[in-house]
């Protein structure tokens, strides 16, 4: 199983509970917004602590809280692709591309800076600053930094929202990409079906 | 032109303010850390004793350090036994009433850049495999470093103009506490010192000026350095 989750956590007066295990591939969390999808992403990475549950990936458990496992987020290993981005605004694009790759062993490296550059085509920004990309220049670069950060899976957060058509299908390759040929369990939060089930080889729904 | 005396003055100023400046730093920055981002009961108090040097008479402030450190307190008489060190009548003592004077301005400005630091960066920092730590000396310190630069320009020029406190604390001492502001105040007791004050005070505005200009451009900076992109 690349996935197994079950966590409930309270947030003011809104409980969010979810409970799923997904094999390979691409598992879309989806539903309407407020429904808690970006709560559960930083559950999984560690950002937001479950009141009570288990997080499990790849066979790896990241958070149980019978056995008062909690994993710190910069040991869990995720991807984590945010749906603001964040990249650093006083680092360049190289910078923000290589700040994850210092605690990377061989072991876990996925794919080196050249590689990374080339498949997402950014060698031409490698100087310039996030404030001065574009949408879709701005997401394949945080894509790349989380890629390089030696992920044991990628956690995406609506990754085609605020981007127009042609940039859309880009990104979308270039998560295919990722799913078929990097081999990386993706967690992918989405309020769009058509996007879902185009993509995704599980879908959990959340109300 | 300056006087050899007058130099002098300068000299004994800038010396002043810039140990004052590089004591108060990680005081006030500790202070503005715990005040931007902790949370505690009391905080409230704390800020309040911070920020007391700016609102009371500076006489009062001088008083107080007076009966801390004097030679007869315990702290001073404690540091007079053991290290043979006072503050009294020397220029270390207007050193430390410069730096008390200038702390609540520069916590206020360290405290603004690092509430202004966006924490989802730390976040994304520490989804990338960053310690705690590391996050903090290569995200949170970088993007409030143009505050903390604004804030020792301004708490540098608030101590070259400490002038109440000093004066009660460590008196009026030609070479040792005479700073340019008690400088100016002599020179307007003595007949003819009147193109002396125009100097020191032809000075005074100069540096201040500078200072100010130096501050507000970081400060701008640092306000520029917020991303755009962010929804």
């Amino acid at each position: 199983m690349s996935f197994e989750l079950d966590v409930t956590l309270k947030l003011g007066d809104r409980t969010i509970c979810t409970c799923f295990e997904t094999g390979v591939g691409i598992t879309a969390l989806f539903g309407p917004s407020g429904a808690g999808k970006t709560s559960v992403l930083n559950m999984v990475t560690g950002l937001l602590r479950p009141d009570r549950g288990k997080i499990v990936i790849d066979g790896t458990t990241l958070f149980d809280s019978a056995q008062q496992i909690n994993i710190v987020p910069e040991l869990r290993r995720c991807g984590y692709v945010f749906q603001d981005r964040r990249l650093f605004p006083h680092l360049s694009v190289r910078a923000n591309l290589t700040y994850g790759t210092k605690n990377v062993t061989p072991a876990h490296n996925i794919l080196s800076l050249d590689e990374t550059i080339a498949l997402l085509g950014i060698g031409h920004l490698l100087d310039r600053r996030p404030r001065t990309l574009s949408g879709g220049e701005a997401q394949r670069v945080a894509i790349g930094r989380a890629l390089l950060s030696g992920p044991r899976f990628l956690a995406m957060d609506e990754p085609l929202a605020a981007l127009d058509a042609p940039r859309r299908a880009e990104i979308i390759r270039l998560i295919e990409h990722i799913r078929d040929q990097l081999a990386l369990p993706i967690l992918y939060v989405s309020h769009d079906r058509a996007e879902v089930e185009r993509l995704a080889e599980h879908i959990v729904e959340l109300a | 032109m300056l006087s050899g005396e007058e130099w002098a003055i300068v000299v004994l100023s800038l010396q002043v303010s810039g140990v004052a400046m590089m004591f108060t730093l990680p005081i006030a920055f500790a202070l503005a850390w715990v005040l931007a981002r902790g949370h505690f009961p009391g905080k409230i108090v704390l800020d309040a004793v911070v920020h007391l040097p700016l609102v009371l008479p500076p006489v009062v402030t001088g008083w107080l350090l007076l009966l801390t450190f004097g030679n007869v307190s315990p702290i001073g008489a404690a540091l007079q036994h053991t290290f043979g060190f006072t503050f009294m009548f020397r220029w270390t003592g207007a050193a430390l009433a410069a730096a008390i004077m200038a702390l609540p301005l520069m916590v206020r400005a360290i405290r603004l850049s690092i509430e202004a630091v966006d924490r989802r960066y730390e976040a994304a920092a520490r989804s990338l495999g960053a310690s705690s730590w590391r996050a903090f000396l290569t995200i949170t310190l970088p993007l409030c470093t143009p505050g903390i630069l604004a804030a020792m320009t301004l708490g540098f020029a608030r101590s070259l103009g400490e002038f109440g406190a000093t004066i009660t604390f460590v008196s009026n001492i030609p070479g040792e506490t005479r700073t340019l502001p008690l400088a100016i105040y002599a020179a307007l007791q003595v007949p003819g010192g009147d193109a002396m004050v125009a100097r020191l005070a032809f000075i005074a505005i100069a540096l201040s000026l500078v200072a100010l200009i130096v501050s507000e451009t970081l400060a701008r900076r640092s306000l520029g350095s917020r991303p755009h992109h962010v929804v």
